[in-house]
């Protein structure tokens, strides 16, 4: 696909654009599990029981988003190793900041984090116990659902999984950082005496969304080894308990 | 002052290359780097050897001819400055300092530190011009530009078309380049007619040559000798995308 | 030699345009079948090259730099003149066609003048439609400065960049020439003779600077554009690259070349630091509008801080001598002032070489914010090369070699005894006189480029057929015969002295005896000197690498060799000009205050110089200036 590189940018920067707007919603959905098992089982079940277009619409939408963001960023890489074939023998920089260098890093990590996600939580293909999980709590009608408030819990009991998402929220937040401020950039929306404020801002954005995610990990750990008591627990409705 | 050098070597375009090492003493601190360079390559011709290439013409920091790359850094760690307008008192009795060429596939070494910066002028001649025939021009003061927008148009010419932008960058982008001197015709009144042909074309040229694309790192404004501002990369981002549209829905 | 000026009939003002009427037009048709060779690629040769290939021709332009973008004429500073008008405060196409001829010390021919007064206007509109961004007032019109030698504000300006950015403008052009394959731009090479067949220049060697490849270039015209040979000075504000070896090659094949004698100093430069310096750095004359001029009135505070000198024991020695033009004397004048203060011992900084220009009361009267508006990248420029701030401390100015008004012979159409080579722009002889005013350079190039040889060309066209010479015939062939054998002793000269060394010598004797002051003793050594120093040079000249691949050393030998004759045939012409006008001060002839006197009765002519052969005297050729709208006056700027 040999389109002009600002081309290529645009696509970075408007599924950049849904992106950014994907993980902050879905970050708002996820912190009601700390409102309650009530609370995320109902919301959860609303989302599972939208309109099929709807939802396999926007489901679909994400995913060619996610596709087209990394395909680009593919195409974009290797054309950048191509126009520097040999690197300075001593590496410097002015400006740029650890988070803008390794957006190419950040990115495929996110990719494979992306993958993991869906294939825990959305498919539940590495942990099929998961589907078992059964409640009428949050359930509309009082029939059984799906208790996606024990799958959270039961998922981030395991150590190495919460410390993974949590690393994985941070490499977002960095990866955020730069791309946030450089979206506004690629589309010709920010300006110098803008710029200060807009990484700052993105930066910000970033933390928030890494605090957002990261919260709900880091309580189940913390409750796991007794550190706290603020979730409630699994009932005898799961499998799993605290 | 006494300075221990490590330069690029490199017989010609198809030559591997290699640094080499050099000791020279007795450096004046108010020397340029290219006189220090200059009286380098007296200290070699006197040993027999060849001199080490390297390009320069004006020496005052207006003709973009220098280059080099000094301690990673295009036109070295100074900000707003060229090789040539860059001191020795910048630097310290005893340092070590790596010279290489400007790095980028669109800037193909000719010979030691010297490369090729011919894809800037494919640049300038796809689009970074406007159409005038020499007698045809109205009065000059027909049209008047706002102050603020000529002031911002110079800010933008003021490009001396030297290459650190690409050198500093790690993907060796033109953007600052190619948005610098669009964003200078595309600000002014007199430039508008072509405007839309003259980003999209500048662009297209612009990828044509080999030339990376653009992360919003800003080191190329950083190296960049005239500090030209990362705004015009963004206005390029913008004209283009308008020119774009307009073009798919005309 | 016979030197036809073919200045056209009829009043001054009317010539011009009788001439462009006279001229012979050649028909878009033929245009096709021409092909013109364009040598620099500066301000006359890009709009030359730029013009002539949007009429139709094919054009075939060099330049030694890898860009045509970088020309030195990108690094003129102050601006540019436009007898525009536009301030409402007296100016006039008259105006400034008097004030060059006046400035020029009355060494220069008026028809070709006026010629230049009357297109300054059109550059300014043409430059403005190219976007080139010159400074503005609040209102959106252009904006206008003053400068020296003149007293009405005529000078357009982009920032302290105008040479920079006309080029830009001129680069642009020729750009869109070389999209469209009208020109044909060739880059790092340079050209090292002139083809001449039946006394007509048919085309050039050149040496591709990259491979070292040497080849020859046919054509129905050559166009020089090559600039000035201020570099056989070796410090000077001319780039490195600068040379004379194109135009000396001409003089070589017999164009005669005029006044060489007729340097420019340049007052306000940068003064020299040490032995390591290869060039000086001008600070825009445009300073001088703000600034004051001034030397301890004592040799014994010469050594003090500027600060610790009280008012009453400076002296401001051009307000004083010139009240009415001040620190806006014209260049020769403060030039030399300047080293006449300095030769008091009353010089500041080190080695004593060096005048302070002061902005102190600009800054109290503007404030700092307005002086830093106008000269900002100039104070940075300073700071970054001296280490010092301008904005606390005055700055340290001292003349140096800056221009060149001397150069090949051209007649009205900026044709040189050869007929089909042209020259212009800095490399001819023809506007500036003895002294060039400031702002005007660029405005030379450009009307020769956009606005002069465009028309007069046809008037050599239309006398040839089209279809220039077989470039593989004998004459081209001798001439890159001659060429191979010259660059081939240089390579394989294996001294023991690098062409740097010489070079600097050269520029020591040149500086000493033939820079600001010069005699007739003087001159009489410099030859001698200069002399023994080629003979030495091409005895042990030292060059390294060989001819095929680029080779800085090479390069820079066969210019120094250029240089080396050059420095001669100018020595010879100062000593032959028995008096002292503009840029041109013999010792013998001042007043006994201290002031230049010209002697109109026996030099008011342009001295030009006929190649005789190597180790021969040249011949002195006249062409008699006569000036029948201007009243010779003594210069006076009291």
């Amino acid at each position: 696909m040999n389109q002009s590189s600002l081309l290529k940018k645009y696509l970075m920067a408007l599924t950049g654009i849904v992106l950014v707007g994907f993980v902050l919603v879905h970050m708002a959905g996820n912190l009601q599990v700390l409102i309650g098992r009530e609370a995320i089982n109902a919301y959860a079940y609303a989302l599972q029981n939208l309109p099929a277009p709807i939802l396999w619409g926007s489901r679909l939408f994400l995913l060619v988003c996610v596709l087209v963001h990394a395909v680009t960023a593919y195409q974009l890489i290797k054309e950048n190793r191509m126009a520097r074939p040999r690197a300075n023998e001593i590496e410097v920089t002015k400006r740029a900041g650890w988070a803008s260098l390794r957006m190419g890093l950040t990115g495929s990590l996110m990719l494979a984090f992306i993958v993991f996600h869906l294939l825990h939580f959305t498919i539940r293909a590495i942990f099929p116990e998961y589907n078992d999980m059964k409640t009428t709590v949050g359930s509309p009608d009082g029939s059984e659902i799906h208790d996606v408030y024990s799958m959270i819990l039961a998922g981030f009991q395991v150590d190495a999984i919460s410390i993974f998402y949590v690393i994985c929220m941070f490499l977002l937040c960095r990866h955020l950082a730069h791309g946030v401020s450089s979206m506004f950039q690629t589309l010709g929306f920010r300006s110098e005496r803008w710029r200060g404020k807009l990484d700052l801002a993105a930066s910000a954005y970033g933390w928030i969304i890494f605090a957002g995610f990261s919260i709900i990990p880091v309580l189940v750990i913390a409750q796991k080894y007794g550190l706290v008591n603020c979730l409630e627990t699994c009932g005898s409705s799961c499998s799993v308990n605290l | 002052m006494k300075l221990f050098l490590k330069v690029w070597k490199q017989e010609g375009p198809e030559d591997e290359g290699h640094f080499e090492s050099h000791v020279l003493d007795g450096v004046s601190e108010d020397s340029s780097f290219l006189e220090m360079l200059d009286q380098l390559n007296e200290q070699l011709l006197g040993e027999g050897k060849e001199p080490i290439a390297f390009d320069h013409d004006c020496r005052e920091g207006i003709c973009g001819t220098c280059s080099l790359n000094i301690n990673g850094y295009a036109h070295g760690l100074e900000n707003s400055t060229t090789t040539c307008q860059l001191h020795m008192r910048k630097f310290e009795d005893g340092d070590s300092i790596t010279v290489e060429p400007f790095r980028a596939k669109a800037f193909p070494v000719v010979k030691d530190l010297v490369v090729n910066r011919s894809a800037f002028d494919k640049i300038i001649q796809a689009g970074g011009f406007i159409t005038v025939r020499t007698g045809s021009a109205p009065d000059g003061n027909a049209m008047p530009v706002p102050k603020e927008n000529a002031d911002l148009a110079m800010d933008a010419a003021q490009c001396i078309g030297c290459g650190a932008c690409v050198a500093s960058c790690k993907n060796a982008s033109a953007m600052l380049f190619t948005s610098a001197k669009a964003g200078h015709l595309n600000m002014l009144p007199q430039g508008q007619a072509e405007k839309d042909s003259r980003v999209l074309n500048m662009v297209a040229a612009m990828d044509e040559a080999g030339f990376g694309n653009c992360r919003n790192y800003g080191e190329c404004s950083a190296a960049c000798p005239k500090d030209i501002s990362l705004d015009y990369i963004a206005k390029l981002n913008r004209d283009y995308a308008k020119a774009k549209i307009k073009k798919v829905f005309s | 030699m016979i030197l036809d000026s073919k200045i056209p009939e009829g009043p001054l003002a009317d010539k011009w345009e009788n001439h462009r009427f006279s001229s012979k037009l050649v028909n878009p048709a033929n245009k096709r079948k021409f092909k013109i060779i364009v040598v620099g690629s500066g301000l006359a040769g890009g709009s030359a090259a730029a013009t002539l290939g949007e009429l139709g021709y094919n054009v075939d332009c060099f330049c030694y730099q890898d860009t045509p973008r970088r020309a030195h004429s990108i690094a003129a500073q102050g601006g540019i003149n436009g007898a525009k008008n536009y301030q409402n405060d007296g100016d006039s196409i008259h105006r400034l066609f008097y004030d060059t001829i006046k400035g020029g010390d009355f060494r220069s021919r008026e028809s070709n003048v006026h010629r230049l007064a009357q297109n300054s206007v059109n550059i300014i509109d043409q430059c403005v439609a190219q976007g080139v961004p010159f400074a503005r007032e609040y209102g959106g019109l252009l904006a206008n400065r003053s400068f020296g030698g003149a007293q009405v504000s005529r000078t357009f300006y982009a920032r302290g960049q105008t040479g920079q950015q006309l080029l830009l403008g001129a680069y642009s052009a020729l750009s869109r020439q070389i999209a469209t394959g009208q020109v044909k731009m060739h880059v790092r090479q340079e050209m090292l003779d002139l083809i001449v067949v039946d006394g007509h220049a048919k085309g050039i060697i050149t040496r591709n600077l990259a491979t070292g490849e040497m080849k020859v270039w046919t054509a129905d015209a050559v166009l020089l554009c090559t600039g000035g040979y201020g570099n056989v000075y070796y410090l000077s504000t001319n780039a490195i690259g600068c040379n004379v070896t194109a135009n000396f090659r001409a003089y070589r094949r017999g164009a005669g070349f005029a006044n060489p004698c007729f340097t420019q100093i340049h007052p306000t430069c940068i003064p020299v630091a040490g032995d390591h310096q290869s060039k000086l750095t001008l600070m825009s004359e445009s300073l001088r509008n703000d600034g004051r001029v001034w030397v301890p009135k004592n040799a014994e505070d010469a050594g003090k801080a500027p600060s610790e000198i009280p008012e009453d024991a400076r002296d401001y020695y051009l307000e004083r001598k010139y009240p009415s033009f001040g620190n806006l004397a014209p260049r020769d004048i403060s030039s030399r002032s300047a080293k006449e203060a300095c030769d008091e011992g009353r010089g500041v900084g080190p080695g004593g070489r060096g005048v302070y220009l002061d902005f102190e009361d600009s800054i109290n009267r503007l404030g700092e914010n307005v002086i830093s508006e106008r000269y900002g990248n100039l104070f940075e420029m300073y700071e970054r090369i001296t280490g010092e701030n301008a904005y606390q401390r005055p700055m340290r100015i001292y003349p140096a070699i800056h221009y060149t008004m001397g150069g090949l012979w051209v007649d009205y159409n900026l044709m040189s005894t050869i007929p089909g080579c042209f020259v212009l722009g800095e490399a001819n002889f023809s506007d500036h006189g003895a002294n060039r005013l400031g702002a005007s350079a660029l405005m030379q190039g450009l009307s020769d480029g956009y606005f002069v040889l465009p028309y007069t060309i046809g008037n050599y066209l239309t006398t040839i057929s089209p279809g220039g010479i077989d470039p593989e015939g004998a004459a081209a062939r001798e001439t890159l015969e001659s060429v191979k054998e010259r660059v081939g002793q240089m390579v394989s000269a294996k001294g023991k002295r690098s062409s740097r060394s010489y070079h600097k010598e050269l520029g020591n004797i040149m500086w000493e005896y033939a820079g600001m002051a010069r005699s007739e003793k003087g001159l009489n050594k410099a030859i001698g000197e200069i002399q023994d120093l080629r003979d030495d040079f091409n005895k042990n000249l030292l060059v390294t690498g060989h001819g095929e691949e680029l080779n800085m050393e090479l390069e820079r030998s066969g210019r120094v060799r250029d240089f080396l004759d050059f420095g001669e045939l100018l020595c010879r012409d100062a000593l032959t000009r028995n008096e002292s006008c503009g840029g041109h001060f013999r010792e013998e002839y001042q007043t006994a205050d201290g002031e230049a006197t010209r002697n109109d009765e026996d030099f008011s002519h342009a001295a030009v110089w006929e190649y005789k052969g190597d180790g021969e005297t040249p011949t002195r050729h006249k062409e008699d200036l006569e000036f029948e709208n201007v009243k010779l006056a003594v210069r006076s700027y009291k």
